[in-house]
């Protein structure tokens, strides 16, 4: 106990000092090449945590590692300063930075379990650390007290069996707070972390996030929060930098920015992030980010902007001080006074008829001998979506497989339209192939890297219709069309494509022979945001278009209601509740559903007691 | 400023950059061995193999003399009009050296070529198919290949006679069960991904499957194979020529060359050196080559501001 009290009297002193200033921070790819990452300046006060958002691409990993002097293989720091309590650590020699890295900067990784070594006990990792930089914490002789200290702020009960146990022995939640541990061993000044809740459960991840805040709030420490998901941020940090092609475009104070975005992209960003309590149509923002080296003169964003002036597309803005935040555009003063229009309410829900496309009665399935769910009920009627919710584990995945018949070790009864459906896609007739559509949680592997769009698409023809050739390139003319991809795409292999045309790609195939009913496992899940936004928004008309019957896995919550009339919460392979959306998001009668939506995290647009803000640099 | 492009892509919305940035185009195989062969590795290694080949291709068109006339001494030294001497009976061992290779090459492009059809075939239906057929095939294999390559080939020699295009078979064969065995692990990957699955959704035949979606993305592993096998082909052939079982006596072969001359070394080292020099140049050829196709396959070799790229979009890791 007099351990954690002690750091707190420290932190006082330092309230207001800032601990971190980057300034012109700017990464290359290799000699001569493009920046990566350009004019990044910031600076984070001691107890604080600045979340660095972005989509894939934008450059805040690179940021991340720049914080520590390290690049990936290929780029390079070409200038700037990264001031640590006055030190710049880029111009520090290998052999200080070394000593610095863990001790007075550290970082934790995203995938907890690649980041700890699996053949090492975690009470012998967290040791290696103080091992490493003996003599940085005044006790490290007593090495073996700081362990245990260092766990239990962390969370972790200290005990000889937990010291004992490898990472895989843990949860992720559990492995993450190890790293955390590792992190906050050697009382660093700064910590940068790196998506440490991409892949857990939203209880867990809430957990993690009590941690991190706790452990920087009572040890002072500045921290930097890499984070895609504008949510968890929210809940989390003081302070937020947005980026964008490898530029920081907004920065300020959570409240403020989240409240009152003024940068087009903030706003397109914020626009795409489903809310649990309103049904809204999610704004997306159309195109996509520039790659290193093709970023134009202008404003990188300009060719997305519906904002965009002439002048955007010549001249590269300065950051400019507005309503007090740092913004990177042209027309910021402008821009400010016209607020965003409140979010439109998605329509209602279609008609629904009387006979259910499909119904699931008392499914057990079961991997090898291990039940995975036990006694599902499921009715999916015509014309409605019905969302599956549920963490990791919950069996709602192998549901859906039930139901495509991917997965053929299961019990009980599923009808389609009527007619009970075989276990396995084997078993199954064309027809019932051709309506029953399943769309894999992951683009980057169900499309052939060896066969191009237009051959993925007619293959699908091809086996389940009987159309001549000419007729089969028709229909894969017009559904591209239909999911909003260009004719031009048809040659393309789906490497050259980004996750967001995969994915259209991946949905395309499934519509192409006009199935009945959609299965979409977590399909938003591997993309960006906005690309999530676009995904939803597609789906969702297609399904009122084409009177489709759909079933949405997801465990996102907050996008149910963007979608779905009516959702399934499964717990470990049982149902624990099932009803209307709004019934389930508004007054969940299960415990576990109650949980669920209290440690979702939610997007906080209206922060009044906010800590204060990181200061531009 | 730093971007050098002031005009073209700056002013394009974003939709069709993705295209034009793609600088690795994984898809084709044969552009990943045009930059192998540009790699300094792969450059060295397709030189000494294709000199190997042009020597034994052109060869039989530019000899001199007849590759069996007795033209010269038994052994004799090197002299202007027979550069590299003569051999046992006197014959000239530069027109017999050029006249030597082009039936090894057949045989050993054959049975690779063979090795591999027959490996494939059995490792990716073993992968795939799984239960029943995988535990035949791979017994089968193990079988196979628990007699050393060289004994295995000798054994089918001596049973059915030395006939060439018995030896082709019998090489090839012997090559199958290590083929299948790396197709076998590099197709329980693939067959694992989602688009198999989704093939599996529209009711495609399970030999569909492998031939239109599995086999496609074995193509690295199987250049690779066959860059190995081509290698192991060349020296067991001229092995087996050493020990007699090739063409028959007076037809010249680099391998049988290499066992009647090796009484006259001190003679005439050169009907010995010249042949074992253009199989270990072949053989070190083929193996550099594949070795840089490999290492270009899986990227080792790629320009590192490519891998760095490919990184930061975040496209290899989801």
């Amino acid at each position: 106990m007099s351990q954690s009290v002690t750091p707190r009297v420290e932190t006082t002193a330092f309230q207001r000092e800032v601990r971190l200033r980057v300034t012109g921070l700017e990464v290359r790819m290799g000699r001569s090449g493009p920046d990566v990452v350009r004019d990044v300046s910031f600076a984070v006060p001691a107890g604080e945590v600045l979340g660095l958002v972005g989509e894939s691409g934008s450059g805040k990993t690179t940021v991340a590692l720049a914080l520590l002097g390290h690049t990936r293989r290929g780029l390079r720091i070409a200038a700037g300063q990264v001031l640590l309590d006055g030190i710049d650590l880029l111009a520090l020699g290998q052999r200080d930075l070394r000593a610095a890295r863990g001790a007075r900067v550290s970082y934790v990784a995203q995938d907890p379990s690649s980041a700890l070594n699996p053949t090492l006990r975690v009470g012998t990792q967290i040791r290696e650390v103080l091992r490493a930089h003996a003599g940085v914490v005044d006790d490290a002789g007593r090495a073996g007290d700081r362990v245990a200290e260092v766990m239990r702020e962390a969370y972790l009960d200290p005990t000889p069996e937990m010291l004992r146990r490898y990472p895989h022995q843990l949860s992720g939640g559990q492995q993450q707070r190890i790293a955390l541990a590792m992190a906050f061993a050697c009382r660093p000044s700064l910590i940068v972390l790196d998506e440490p809740t991409t892949g857990l459960d939203v209880s867990t991840q809430r957990r993690v996030l009590d941690t991190v805040r706790s452990l920087c709030d009572s040890y002072g420490v500045a921290a930097v929060y890499v984070s895609h998901d504008l949510a968890v941020v929210s809940g989390l940090v003081s302070g937020v930098a947005v980026m964008y092609a490898g530029r920081i475009v907004e920065i300020g104070s959570t409240a403020r920015l989240f409240g009152e975005p003024v940068h087009p992209y903030t706003r397109g960003l914020i626009g795409a992030v489903p809310s649990p309590d309103r049904a809204e149509v999610l704004t997306s923002i159309d195109g996509q980010q520039p790659r290193p080296g093709r970023r134009g003169a202008g404003c990188s964003f300009a060719a997305r902007c519906s904002y965009a002036i002439g002048d955007c597309t010549t001249k590269a803005p300065e950051p400019v001080t507005v309503a007090g935040r740092s913004v990177r555009c042209l027309r910021a003063y402008d821009i400010q006074v016209l607020q965003p229009k409140p979010l439109p309410v998605a329509p209602g829900p279609p008609a629904v008829g009387s006979t259910s496309t499909l119904s699931a009665r008392g499914v057990v399935a079961r991997y090898g001998s291990t039940p995975v769910l036990s006694g599902i009920d499921l009715e999916v009627p015509p014309r409605a979506c019905v969302a599956v919710v549920g963490e990791s584990g919950s069996g709602k995945t192998t549901l859906a497989r039930c139901v495509a018949g991917l997965h053929s070790n299961w019990t009980g009864e599923i009808s389609f339209q009527g007619a009970p459906l075989a276990r396995g896609a084997r078993q199954r007739d064309k027809d019932v192939l051709r309506r029953v559509q399943y769309i894999f949680q992951n683009p980057y592997t169900s499309l052939n890297p060896r066969k191009t769009v237009g051959q993925i698409i007619e293959e699908q023809l091809k086996q389940v219709t009987g159309l001549s050739r000419r007729e089969r390139s028709a229909q894969v003319g017009a559904v591209l069309e239909d999911v909003s991809l260009g004719p031009d795409l048809l040659y393309n292999y789906p490497d050259q494509l980004s996750g967001g045309e995969r994915q259209r790609v991946a949905i395309a195939r499934a519509l192409v022979v006009q199935p009945d009913l959609l299965i979409c496992d977590e399909v938003t899940s591997s993309l960006d945001v906005s690309v999530q936004a676009v995904i939803v928004e597609l789906l969702r008309r297609i399904q009122r278009e084409r009177h489709l019957a759909m079933i949405f896995i997801t465990h996102n919550l907050a996008l149910v209601r963007s979608i779905a009339q009516s959702a399934v919460v499964l717990r470990q392979g049982a149902v624990a509740e099932s009803g209307p959306v709004e019934q389930i998001l508004e007054h969940p009668a299960d415990p576990y559903t109650q949980r669920l939506m209290e440690d979702m995290p939610k997007l906080e647009q209206s922060q009044n007691n906010a800590p204060p803000s990181p200061r531009p640099a | 400023m730093a971007v050098s492009t002031p005009a073209g892509p700056a002013a394009q919305p974003g939709q069709t950059q993705p295209r034009q940035v793609q600088q690795i185009r994984r898809h084709q195989w044969g552009s990943v061995l045009w930059s192998a062969a540009r790699t300094p590795r792969g450059a060295i290694g397709l030189g000494l193999a294709s000199f190997v080949v042009l020597v034994a291709v052109i060869g039989p068109f530019v000899a001199p003399d007849s590759p069996n006339a007795l033209v010269t001494l038994a052994f004799g030294k090197p002299s202007g009009q027979f550069l590299l001497g003569g051999d046992e009976y006197g014959r000239d061992v530069l027109s017999r050296v050029l006249n030597g290779g082009w039936v090894l090459l057949i045989m050993a492009v054959g049975a690779t070529a063979l090795g591999i059809a027959g490996g494939a075939a059995a490792g990716v239906s073993a992968a795939y198919l799984r239960g029943v057929s995988d535990g035949i095939i791979m017994r089968t294999v193990d079988v196979i290949l628990s007699f050393p390559q060289l004994v295995f080939a000798l054994l089918l020699l001596s049973l059915l006679g030395p006939k060439l295009w018995l030896i082709t078979i019998t090489v090839g064969v012997s090559h199958a069960p290590q083929v299948a065995r790396v197709l076998r692990s590099a197709t329980l990957d693939v067959s694992e991904r989602d688009f198999v699955k989704a093939a599996e959704l529209q009711g495609m035949r399970p030999a569909k499957v492998m031939w239109k979606e599995i086999l496609p993305n074995l193509i690295s592993p199987l250049m690779v194979e066959a860059g190995l096998r081509l290698t192991y082909s060349i020296v067991i052939m001229a092995g087996l020529a050493f020990l007699g079982f090739g063409q028959p006596p007076p037809a010249a072969s680099w391998g049988t060359m290499i066992n009647e001359n090796r009484e006259g070394l001190s003679l005439n080292p050169w009907a010995v050196v010249v042949p074992a020099l253009l199989i270990a140049l072949l053989t070190i050829g083929t193996n550099t080559f594949t070795d840089a196709f490999a290492r270009v396959a899986i990227g080792v070799d790629r320009r590192p501001e490519e891998a760095a790229l490919i990184d930061d979009l975040g496209q290899e890791s989801a």
